[in-house]
């Protein structure tokens, strides 16, 4: 069987597609693996609590709803470890790739603060948005970062 | 797609190339190698399997997903339709994604029906009540594809009744824009894409197509332990696409058009599933389409790629 001349462009247009789709995604790799670097040093440096003061003063001033509710730190934990500790550490200590969530800038915001910044994300700096969780979600993730210890305290 | 195949001659089939069988190969073991990784993993996506919403993946997160689509087909044979999505979040604004399509028609054969390349941008850096996202995708396919990811333009039933040995020898060059626009509200989410394609082989004109989607968690606050039937961990909803005419003919005259209930389950072990049967609204549509769809997301994925080139260590 003798190819067609479509076929056969077909073939080696397919081939230098799928050389460039391999080079697009073998840029993108290095690419975040930067970012992380630049994450990597900002976690040592103190402007990245920053974005804490960013939030609007309506954000700032919203209660936790579920500030009385005894489960919420117990979900929470679970929902840290699902989608926070991968960056933030098991015990939200900080990583390579996100700062300490133990940290006096993080423990003295209000609950809104940190509402805000889980639904807003610092997408700049590549920490995501993650206004997917439902809201009871991230009030539970909020509860339960405002039972941790703060650094340099010891447990009551 | 061109009608004037149905009058070639069929010529007979081939077996795949050397090269063709090699990336599939590829394709099939780097698959198991990543489910294989000791990467961490976490699972949370939503339940559309046509539309998409504002969320990006995570920075450094790789996703890999097998889709399946089984079509019935009037005049012709039913097919099962599939591929293999592989997603990278380069940054929190920026995720790349490269596919790879195939599909069976019974009694007929299996062909690997071409490949696309997509890129999301987000748009804006903070949640707002409407969130835009730009979408651009390029496609080298073959006439044969048949996993109606996306129906645009004048998109009939009848296009994918064509024998594969025919509709193999057109290849569609296709560059398709969208603009997804999402908002999150009350666990709820709705998404409404708008699309538009220019088939770059040939005078052919800018195609348009739609699809939008609503979803809801079917339970708002989490449980305190770890579970996998809890409702937390579903999330459905429904959504609908069609085809809006081309540049000439705007309009869903001459248009297929889908409503299709859709439902994930996000296991704590890290997998989503998703499921979605669909259904044809006009003449021009398939009457049922059954999707399905397996994934699993690996963060840490670009960090773990810098370790094994030997980038720099802290």
């Amino acid at each position: 069987m003798i190819p067609t001349t479509a076929a056969t462009k077909f073939k080696t247009k397919m081939r230098v597609g799928l050389q460039y789709a391999s080079i697009l995604v073998i840029v993108a790799i290095p690419l975040a693996a930067r970012q992380k670097e630049d994450c990597t040093h900002e976690t040592k440096n103190d402007s990245i609590y920053a974005e804490l003061e960013k939030a609007p003063k309506k954000a700032v001033a919203r209660r936790n709803p579920l500030e009385k509710d005894p489960d919420a730190a117990v979900a929470g934990g679970k929902l840290f470890v699902l989608h926070c500790a991968e960056c933030h550490g098991d015990m939200a200590e900080g990583g390579r790739r996100a700062p300490s969530l133990l940290a006096e800038q993080v423990q003295r915001v209000t609950p809104g603060t940190l509402f805000w910044i889980l639904t807003n994300g610092v997408v700049r700096r590549g920490m995501p948005v993650w206004s997917k969780l439902p809201e009871p979600q991230r009030w539970q993730i909020v509860s339960y970062l405002k039972s941790l210890t703060p650094a340099g305290k010891s447990p009551q | 797609m061109n009608s004037t195949r149905f009058h070639e001659q069929s010529p007979p089939i081939r077996p795949l190339p050397r090269w063709r069988r090699d990336w599939c190969l590829s394709i099939f073991v780097s698959g198991l190698v990543l489910a294989g990784l000791s990467l961490p993993a976490r699972a949370q996506e939503s339940p559309y399997i046509v539309t998409y919403d504002h969320y990006l993946e995570e920075p450094g997160s790789l996703e890999v997903e097998y889709f399946s689509t089984f079509g019935t087909q009037r005049g012709g044979n039913d097919f099962l339709a599939f591929w293999t999505e592989f997603e990278y979040g380069a940054t929190a604004w920026w995720t790349t994604e490269l596919y790879f399509d195939g599909q069976s028609t019974f009694d007929d054969s299996t062909l690997f029906t071409g490949f696309r390349c997509e890129n999301r941008f987000r748009l804006l850096q903070r949640e707002h009540f409407i969130n835009p996202v730009l979408y651009v995708e390029y496609e080298q396919t073959s006439g044969a594809d048949k996993i109606l990811k996306e129906v645009e333009g004048h998109d009939v039933e009848a296009d994918y009744a064509i024998p594969n040995a025919l509709a193999r020898n057109e290849h569609d060059h296709e560059l398709e824009s969208k603009l997804l626009l999402s908002s999150t509200f009350k666990g709820w989410n709705i998404a409404e894409n708008t699309i538009a394609t220019k088939n770059l082989t040939g005078g052919n004109p800018w195609e348009f197509g739609y699809a939008i989607g609503a979803s809801r968690w079917l339970a708002l606050k989490a449980t305190t332990n770890r579970c996998n039937l809890c409702r937390e961990n579903f999330i459905a909803g429904v959504e609908m696409y069609g085809g809006l005419g081309d540049r000439h003919s705007f309009g869903l005259r001459d248009t297929s058009q889908y409503v299709a209930p859709v439902i994930a389950w996000n296991l704590p072990s890290d997998w989503t599933l998703r499921l979605s049967p669909g259904f044809g609204l006009n003449d021009n549509s398939h009457g049922f389409l059954l999707r399905w769809g397996v994934s699993r997301e690996f963060s840490g994925f670009g960090e773990a790629m810098k370790r094994l080139f030997g980038g720099h260590q802290p």
